[in-house]
């Protein structure tokens, strides 16, 4: 019997929707469980990081990673993962581009950290409690004093290419069980394409598959930008002739327009098509055009209806771009220091 | 490195029937304009996709001026200088949220017999930039 390929998984700045696309292959994960062995998966599994460290380099045969790199022990554990991989993949909109926690890049890691455990209304934080690289802790009962040490956040998230080589990337905030389904296809078939492709999807922008695109008009001319909220779309008809910001046609198709099918215009998850060097920017220069006035006050009037255009244009791509968040940002202060309790 | 010795580079995108004509033409007409431009003649405004111009941002321009005919009806194909106000427009918004200077960037309409307003943009533009100092250098995240 010829050893089945073994298959890592692992988690780095997720919100557990990656992992959620995984289970939803439903009964196919029967198949998927009787042609390869899982070596290492912390979401369902208890492997540790030893058990990595004891394989040979390059015996995995694939490792999917999903969610973006955001601290140090991400970076360490990608690293490691990486030696161990014969293909590393990058799963998931997070991992191939930053996805929506990379939108924290527009601000300080200190801003970031200050007001998720200082200013949000809910938090009731009156010690002041916040993840410090060393953490010194007194328990009374034994007499004793602790250190605790967690490891760093980086200053900026970052796309999982950014710190280790990629081999292919699958699209979407989560993928779909189809795309993954293809995915998983191509891999044990082997019939792969050329390094840092796109797998499972299309390279065919999502109106090419999209059911509403024989109702989208040859030019589209907009005096108005609507918001999902605001208006309920007519049924059957192209959100973008509309007025609703659909970003379908520089995003990848592959999906099966599921947003789009109910009726909520697609936000870009599968990201740009292959000839795109920068999504938010293409995005942009498609939107604005469309824009039906000709001089700056029109323009600024109808632009001043989407109140945060980065988190339209970059909402699944700002850490891979080309500025890849806030000009500057700043190393954190808060976390370097060293905090005693007790 | 003080902002005496700063010398920003500056990219230009210039259409072929104004402003790079212009450009000719003050070179022909021997106006001194400062050599920290980097001209690049493309056929129409509407054509310069605003990815362009991050790509020079994040290829270490200080500045970047996009320049064409003067709306509405200069343009060699009738709509492209339009197209590159209705996008420019919002471009400088996502600039700005990007934290990168508004003034690093300017849109401007230059006939082709407007040598002198090419120079006074380009002085305009240095001198702005020698300002601003250098763009915020990116951050070594991981080593």
């Amino acid at each position: 019997m010829s050893e089945k390929p073994k298959v890592g998984w692992y988690w780095c700045a997720s919100c557990g929707g990656c992992e959620e696309s995984f289970v939803d292959l439903a009964e196919r994960l029967l198949t998927v469980f009787d042609a390869v062995d899982i070596v290492f998966c912390p979401v369902a599994m208890d492997f540790k990081k030893e058990d990595v460290e004891k394989l040979p380099d390059g015996s995995i045969t694939v490792t999917f990673i999903n969610g973006g790199i955001r601290l140090e022990e991400h970076v360490e554990m990608v690293k490691l993962l990486r030696r161990k991989s014969k293909i590393v993949i990058a799963y998931g909109a997070c991992s191939a581009w930053g996805g929506i926690p990379g939108l924290a890049n527009l601000y300080d890691l200190d801003e970031v950290l200050s007001r998720k455990y200082f200013e949000v209304p809910s938090i009731d934080n009156p010690d002041k409690v916040v993840p410090c690289k060393i953490t010194k802790v007194k328990l009374k009962e034994v007499d004793e004093e602790i250190e605790l040490e967690l490891p760093k956040a980086l200053p900026a998230l970052l796309p999982l290419d950014k710190v280790i080589e990629v081999d292919y990337y699958i699209p979407g905030c989560p993928p779909t069980p189809d795309v993954f389904w293809n995915a998983l296809e191509a891999l044990l078939k082997g019939e792969l394409p050329p390094k840092g492709s796109v797998l499972g999807a299309l390279n065919k922008s999502l109106c090419d598959e999209c059911p509403l695109n024989e109702t989208k008009p040859d030019k589209i001319l907009l005096k108005d930008l609507k918001r999902p909220h605001e208006v309920i779309p007519e049924e059957g008809k192209c959100l973008l002739a509309q007025g609703l910001l659909c970003l379908g046609p520089v995003t990848r198709g592959g999906c099966g327009a599921l947003c789009i099918k109910a009726n909520m215009p697609c936000t870009g998850c599968f990201g740009p098509l292959d000839n795109i060097i920068d999504y938010g920017g293409k995005a942009l220069s498609y939107i604005a055009s469309i824009i039906d006035f000709e001089d700056e006050p029109d323009l600024n009037k109808v632009y001043d209806k989407i109140p945060d255009w980065v988190g339209i244009l970059y909402r699944y791509y700002l850490p891979a771009s080309k500025i890849g968040g806030k000009a500057g940002l700043k190393k954190s202060k808060i976390q370097d220091r060293v905090v005693e309790y007790g | 490195m003080s902002n005496e010795d700063f010398k920003p580079k500056i990219v230009v995108f210039a259409c072929n029937w104004c402003t790079y004509a212009a450009v000719d033409l003050a070179g022909t007409s021997r106006m001194q304009y400062p050599a920290n431009v980097r001209v690049i003649r493309v056929m129409c405004s509407g054509r310069v996709d605003p990815q362009f111009v991050l790509e020079a941002f994040h290829n270490g321009a200080d500045g970047v001026i996009v320049a064409g005919c003067h709306p509405p009806t200069d343009c060699h194909y009738i709509s492209g200088n339009i197209k590159a106000l209705r996008r420019y427009t919002l471009f400088k918004r996502l600039l700005k949220s990007l934290g990168i200077e508004e003034e690093r960037f300017r849109l401007e309409w230059i006939s082709a017999s407007e040598a002198s307003k090419w120079v006074k943009v380009v002085n305009e533009m240095v001198e702005t930039v020698k300002k601003l100092g250098p763009l915020k250098p990116k951050l070594e995240v991981v080593e």
